[in-house]
């Protein structure tokens, strides 16, 4: 549904993405993986059209995207980011409907859409009601996937939707967005920095490093044979409280 | 001259198209000073008393404006001086007499009366007391005191047969010289700033102030005979008119016109009151003074006021917003925009509204182009802040929903902007409104209007009833758009910091 043939960009002569192709698996979870500054928000940028590669095309329904069909392909297509992005003069319901309304929806269509997604996200039906600044970082995100999926598109793009939360909240909401995700059944593309957190949603991870992709697989194959010694480096380099503690209690 | 010729062409046209203006009023125009109201109120009731209706547009300018508005049509008579228009209106021409000046004023349309028997020549005048301290009684005693200190007012300073005239021709060595109001001067003589200054030989002042008026010894200043000017196709449109004009030729004297002045001057009588009473005197005519009571005088300078506002600051809304907008989408574009927006508003704001004069006249619509480019600045750079300062997440959120440029602009761009850009339309309106008390420099009335006359008259009441209106509808504007914020800013943005 979604394919990278030979994308690249570069940045004031800093290249961010070297030449890369990416096939993304339809119905299934990809998770865009690396350290600061290896070309995943890019990756995922260009996909939205936010960017234009400088060289390579992105095909998205076996069409390539460009200026006279972006448009169209972004309706189909969800975005959510790592705060949001919620437009704050809008309540929580202005902001799910805004395309809705824009697009001519009449009300009871809405209505009943955005019941579908009050009853998928779990979100208080009287949140609805509040503006983005009366809301809390994990309502916010709520509502922000709310706005992604209102108009039912056929893929969501995630750049760290979960980054900006404490870790309890962090840790609930990974749990319920992969209920959401298993339910919706649609291709999700997402961006993280936590490995632990692509290894849970991740169908299929991509591992970036330096504006290249690195490796491509399961987290099982990614574990087993790694393509690259950093991608073992990196896969270690998350680091657990009890590993802290044991090493304390050692004598 | 390019403009007069313009003002011409536009006249000869406007002449053309407008035939069936014959019934407006006869337009009286005059000086910004107590004498040229006076005459311009003489004139007015002299035409009514004709049975033509007349208005007076009282205190207009100086004799550039007036002249003007005359050629263009803007007014049809308005009392001037020979020496006036031989040494500044048709300077440089060779006018050995009444029957030159007369044709040469024909070439422009324009017609000139018989002397009405009073000379306001420009005399300098000093203190009694400060003039006998240091022993001069004629301007070639001047030369000999060099530290003596002039004070003049602007048009004596500026033109020809001004100071730089009467210096070369005494060969006077005074360097302290500056440029005052003319109704500033007397107060400045008063209370010694200011040795000298400039004064008009029929001014109610020189015995109010115990003034000593230095001989002319030498013979510098010409004859300053008052006339009527008027429009050729006054005296073909309404004959009745001139001739009703005419019937004060050689009438006042100068002791009559000091004493007029005095009246206006010195005991507050209104112009209207004071010239109705010569009239009757002399002519045996009775009153046709419009008599305007204190309150409709407050509602008509409101009413002026607030058109001069209204129509300006709505205009500059109009335009500011789209060119802020434009200045936020093409970086560079936006650098010419702000840049010219902001040239504007380095120019004085008395300046801008006297170049507007070449270009449209007096009145109203000069003064309201000139208050708009005062506006756009605030509006313009607000706009393009407002947008400019929108978190790129946000727009990029907008843009990833698929909402097309525009609607970007009116669904999230503009109202995420609404505070900033209302903040810059209230400093434009606060700015406006404090401006637009100087349009009465140029004919445009409102508030500026008593403020003006409470100067001229050295009136602290008069000019209050100017300036405090002025400053509570500042603070009206100011307070008004605060309600409007709350209308206008969403609900959300007003909310920073709640949880």
């Amino acid at each position: 549904m979604l394919e990278l043939e030979s994308v690249a960009k570069t940045y004031a002569g800093l290249q961010a993405l070297r030449p890369t192709d990416l096939a993304v698996p339809t119905g299934r979870t990809t998770v865009l993986i690396g350290p600061s500054g290896c070309g995943k928000s890019t990756l995922l940028r260009l996909m939205i059209g936010l960017i234009r590669a400088d060289t390579g095309r992105v095909v998205f329904d076996g069409r390539e995207l460009g200026p006279e069909n972006l448009r169209q392909a972004r309706l189909r297509m969800g975005y959510v980011i790592q705060d949001g992005g919620l437009f704050p003069h809008l309540t929580a319901r202005g902001n799910v409907e805004l395309m809705a309304r824009h697009l001519g929806w009449n009300k009871a269509r809405r209505a009943r859409r955005l019941e579908e997604m009050v009853e998928l996200t779990q979100l208080w039906p009287e949140v609805l009601d509040r503006y983005p600044a009366q809301l809390s970082g994990g309502q916010q995100q709520r509502v922000s996937l709310m706005r992604a999926l209102m108009l039912d598109p056929a893929i969501l793009l995630l750049d760290e939707p979960l980054g900006a939360l404490d870790p309890v909240i962090r840790y609930e909401m990974q749990e319920e967005l992969r209920e959401i995700f298993r339910r919706l059944d649609k291709t999700v593309i997402m961006v993280t920095h936590d490995m632990g957190e692509a290894g849970f949603f991740g169908d299929v991870i991509v591992i970036m490093k330096d504006g290249a992709i690195l490796q491509k697989g399961s987290l099982q194959e990614l574990v087993d044979r790694p393509a690259d010694p950093f991608i073992g480096t990196f896969i270690q380099a998350q680091r657990h409280p009890f590993d802290t503690l044991s090493e304390r209690s050692r004598p | 001259m390019k403009f007069l010729r313009l003002a011409a062409l536009v006249l000869a046209f406007g002449g053309l198209a407008l035939p069936a203006f014959a019934q407006a009023p006869v337009k009286v125009g005059s000086k910004k000073f107590t004498e040229g109201v006076i005459t311009g109120e003489l004139a007015t009731q002299l035409i009514r008393a004709a049975g033509v209706p007349a208005v007076h547009k009282r205190e207009m300018g100086g004799t550039r404006v007036l002249w003007s508005a005359l050629v263009r049509g803007d007014i049809d008579v308005y009392p001037e001086y020979t020496g006036t228009i031989s040494q500044e209106i048709l300077a440089g021409r060779d006018l050995p007499d009444a029957a030159a000046m007369r044709a040469a004023l024909a070439e422009s349309g324009i017609r000139m009366s018989a002397p009405l028997g009073f000379n306001n020549t420009y005399a300098l005048g000093m203190k009694e007391t400060r003039a006998q301290q240091v022993g001069v009684r004629t301007i070639s005693d001047l030369a000999g005191h060099p530290r003596l200190s002039f004070g003049f007012s602007n048009e004596f300073l500026d033109r020809e047969d001004g100071w730089p005239g009467l210096r070369a021709h005494y060969g006077l060595p005074q360097t302290r010289v500056r440029g005052l109001d003319h109704d500033l001067a007397y107060r400045g003589l008063e209370s010694g700033t200011i040795d000298v200054t400039d004064l008009y030989s029929t001014d109610a002042e020189i015995a109010y102030y115990d003034l000593r008026v230095l001989a002319d010894d030498r013979h510098y200043f010409p004859d300053y005979q008052a006339v009527w000017l008027y429009r050729e196709d006054l005296e073909e449109d309404r004959p009745e008119a001139v001739v009703a004009l005419k019937r004060l030729e050689g009438r006042v004297d100068e002791s009559a016109m000091v004493r007029m002045n005095a009246r206006a001057k010195l005991e507050r009588v209104p112009e209207a009151k004071v010239a109705a009473d010569f009239l009757q005197r002399q002519l045996d005519q009775a009153s046709t003074a419009e008599h305007i009571g204190p309150w409709r005088r407050f509602w008509r300078h409101t009413r002026e006021h607030l058109v001069l506002v209204a129509i300006s600051l709505g205009a500059a809304i109009l335009a500011g917003i789209p060119l802020g907008i434009l200045a936020s989408r093409r970086p560079r574009l936006g650098q010419f925009i702000l840049a010219g927006a902001g040239i504007i508003q380095t120019i004085p704001s008395l300046a801008l509204l006297v170049f507007m004069i070449p270009l449209l006249g007096i009145g109203g619509p000069p003064a309201i182009v000139a208050l708009f480019l005062y506006s756009l600045l605030p509006i313009i750079r607000n706009t393009y802040t407002g947008l400019h300062d929108i978190p790129r997440p946000t727009l990029e959120s907008a843009e990833a929903l698929g909402l097309e440029p525009g609607s970007r602009m009116r669904l999230v761009e503009l109202p995420l902007a609404a505070s900033t850009i209302l903040a810059g339309i209230k400093i434009s309106a606060v700015i406006n409104v404090g401006t637009a008390t100087l349009g009465a420099l140029i004919g445009a009335g409102g508030y500026g209007q008593p403020i003006l006359t409470g100067i001229r008259l050295d009136d602290l009441g008069l000019i209050l009833q100017g300036a405090v209106p002025a400053a509570l509808l500042a603070l009206l504007v100011q307070g008004g758009f605060e309600l409007l914020e709350l209308a206008v800013v969403p609900r959300g943005l007003r909310l920073k910091g709640e949880k």
